[in-house]
């Protein structure tokens, strides 16, 4: 049983960072914090699919020539191929969110999510 | 932070530093094939260097040097370069992207995957240029409130 | 309302908890994920393309339909932003 949770330690910790960054766009009012909490979500799913490409006592991907090609002297190439593309197509989307967040801004002047579906019901 | 920053140092280094960050970016695109690198780490590199520009020598001086619309018309030709490269081996009978069969007398196929991975890697280092510089031009311009 | 948000929090993170004991342990070498093609993707990415490094030789050249519709999804970013706020404005002195 013990062993169990300490083999397991690394899926705690995701699951913690899920939940903050859940709260982060749940509970807070500002549109700046749950942006942020956003890419506090992302982050934590990043770090979920690196680490499950270890293997005990592997190196980087990087073909060596002392090693040879054995598969089992490389830690798998596979997740770090997909989380290289997430990261950049994540920075295009805050980019986005941040053009979205300065329009409303310019229309409702205030970024505050009661104040702005106040002003949206009025108008 | 649109106008100048008046003051020698700042400006000294930042002079002195973007040459020397482009060659980095350079050598991080064409080694992404012996080490960790590649087309988009290189692409961010390139990116940070032209805002670091854009920060301290003001958008006047700067939107003549490298005006908005060579910043989209980057992005948009790394991706035609993309897909050319994966466009050419059709007219050899092969499929779309398998660059085995890439025209190249005298190469045999290992070789010619790598010319293919490499005008791809430069593909990709443009069009991250592009986009991000264009996202840092968009955001920042528009009157001050 | 606020009791409400950390209720379903609690819930969240006790679900994710739970589901974690079907998961592999960390570093196990016969998970799932190191078994299936990528050992034939370190074995053959010397002779098959002459690249040390499998992370390149594997995003561009035995994935490479994935990385083209991935770099048109940063230029339909950069394009949606261009759209959304207003032209750039040369301050002319």
């Amino acid at each position: 049983m013990m062993e169990a949770i300490l083999g397991r330690y690394i899926y705690f910790m995701t699951a913690l960072l899920l939940v903050i960054g859940l709260y982060g766009m749940i509970a807070k009012r500002n549109l700046i914090k749950k942006l942020i909490g956003m890419n506090i979500f992302q982050t934590a799913i990043f770090l979920f699919f690196i680490q499950g490409a270890t293997k005990p006592g592997a190196t980087v991907p990087v073909l060596d020539a002392r090693l040879g090609t054995e598969a089992a002297h490389y830690i798998n190439p596979l997740p770090h191929v997909l989380i290289l593309t997430a990261i950049v197509v994540s920075v295009a989307t805050t980019g986005v969110a941040l053009a979205l967040l300065i329009t409303i801004y310019r229309r409702y002047r205030s970024l505050d999510e009661g104040i702005i579906l106040e002003r949206m019901r009025r108008s | 932070m649109r106008e100048r920053y008046e003051n020698p140092i700042v400006e000294g280094v930042a002079r002195l530093m973007v040459p020397l960050i482009q060659i980095f970016a350079l050598y991080v695109i064409t080694h992404g094939q012996y080490g960790p690198g590649g087309g988009f780490q290189g692409g961010v590199i390139l990116a940070a260097s032209l805002m670091l520009l854009r920060l301290t020598l003001g958008e006047e001086y700067e939107h003549r040097r490298f005006p908005p619309s060579l910043a989209v018309l980057l992005a948009t030709s790394g991706l035609l370069l993309f897909v050319l490269a994966g466009l050419l081996p059709l007219a050899w009978g092969a499929p779309y992207l398998n660059y085995a069969y890439l025209p190249m007398p005298g190469l045999l196929e290992p070789e010619a995957r790598y010319l293919g991975i490499l005008v791809v890697e430069i593909g990709i280092g443009m069009a991250v240029w592009g986009t991000l510089v264009t996202l840092f031009d968009h955001l920042m311009g528009g009157e001050a409130q | 309302m606020k009791w409400l948000e950390l209720v379903v929090l609690g819930l969240f993170l006790a679900l994710l908890i739970y589901a974690e004991g079907d998961l592999p342990e960390r570093g196990d070498p016969r998970a799932p994920a190191s078994i299936h093609v990528s050992p034939s993707y370190i074995e053959q990415s010397m002779r098959d393309t002459k690249t040390p490094n499998i992370v390149t030789a594997v995003l561009a050249d035995y994935r490479g339909y994935d990385t083209l519709g991935e770099t048109l999804v940063i230029l339909a970013a950069g394009l949606a932003v261009s759209l959304i706020l207003p032209r750039v404005k040369t301050p002319r002195s």
